[in-house]
């Protein structure tokens, strides 16, 4: 299935800012943030199709998810 | 207070009063520095330091912006801009709430540090700058850490808080205690070129679903530092917001987040309904 992937801030670095790619049936958002190498202590807020999401949460076809990072600097 | 009227109509030059009549009129009528800018206001005359925002803001704006009080949590990166640009825009009453010292590595970004600052508190030397800026400004400096114990009776009377904090568990204390005060709060938060911002009106958990994730610790900010320019940026829209919110004008960042990227010049609004 395609899954429209999109980073924000420091996830784009070394990565992209936005991909269209291919996964199995039934992958998770974790099996994603694994496979981008982005640890989940790291990662602020997931949005599938602009709705807040969970990292054990499975994909569909056609879905966009993005990622935000943890920002808490001040 | 017809002689305090005619006193100003003789010293007005096209409606603005000078700092040095302004110091003239507090001493004849026997008024602090603020109660004479409020009066001025009041009167329907503006302090000439005021003169370039009344394109934008009228003298009855001013005046609200001199009655507001507004608390500043964090004196860092992100405050001394706040602290600098609420002062220049006219707030009237100001709280800067900060437990630590300058220290060196402070010097690549935040405004309040100087050479002569290192070892001083943050908020006495905001209180200072404030004061150098404008002497009418009521500045009340608290040299201690915001906790959720401590927090009511930090932000009593303020009408907005701005978040300035470096620590995301102090956030959602803030966030909590705001929400009980009903108190709007204005979120800014900074990591290397990145960056966001939100207002977040009493009864809205947006802090609450920006760090649900979170457990412990510090965000990417931990990696990637802070240069100089990211704090003045979300500063600078912070301090737009509280303009905005203070003079019910413009569309607020409300239920939702605004997120910079410096690196690519990306300002992106995500929806936290």
């Amino acid at each position: 299935m395609q899954i429209t992937v999109k980073l924000f801030a420091s996830f784009q670095t070394g990565r992209f800012q936005c991909d269209v790619r291919s996964y199995p049936e039934s992958t998770l958002v974790s099996h994603i943030l694994q496979e981008l190498a982005i640890p989940e202590s790291e990662v602020g807020i997931i949005l599938l199709n602009m709705i807040h999401a969970k990292s054990d949460q499975s994909l569909a076809e056609g879905d966009i998810l993005a990622i935000f990072p943890l920002v808490g600097g001040g | 207070m017809d002689s305090f009227l005619k006193t100003l109509q003789k010293k007005a030059r096209e409606n603005l009063i000078s700092w040095s009549d302004q110091q003239l009129i507090a001493q004849e009528f026997q008024l602090t520095l603020a109660e004479a800018e409020e009066e001025i206001l009041q009167a329907g005359f503006l302090p000439t330091r005021y003169q370039r925002n009344q394109q934008m803001i009228s003298t009855r704006q001013q005046l609200h912006l001199f009655q507001s009080r507004v608390a500043v949590i964090g004196c860092g990166g992100l405050g001394g801009y706040i602290l600098e640009e609420l002062a220049r825009l006219g707030i009237g009453q100001i709280i800067a709430i900060d437990p630590d010292v300058f220290e060196e590595s402070n010097l690549n970004r935040q405004l309040l540090s100087t050479m002569s600052s290192l070892g001083r508190p943050k908020v006495e030397v905001a209180k200072q700058r404030l004061n150098d800026i404008n002497p009418a400004i009521r500045v009340t400096a608290m040299a201690t850490a915001f906790t959720k114990d401590t927090g009511q009776s930090l932000l009593a009377s303020a009408d907005l808080v701005v978040d300035a904090v470096d620590s995301i568990a102090t956030r959602l204390e803030l966030a909590a205690v705001c929400n009980h005060m009903k108190i709007p709060l204005i979120h800014g938060a900074i990591a290397g070129w990145f960056g966001q911002v939100a207002t977040i009106a009493p009864g809205e958990e947006t802090l609450q679903r920006l760090y649900a994730n979170w457990h412990h610790g510090k965000g990417v900010e931990s990696q990637l530092g802070n240069p100089s320019f990211t704090p003045a940026v979300a500063a600078s829209l912070q301090v737009a917001e509280v303009c905005k919110l203070l003079l019910k004008q413009g569309t607020p960042v409300s239920r939702k987040m605004l997120t910079i990227n410096l690196l690519t010049m990306q300002f992106d609004e995500i929806p936290l309904p």
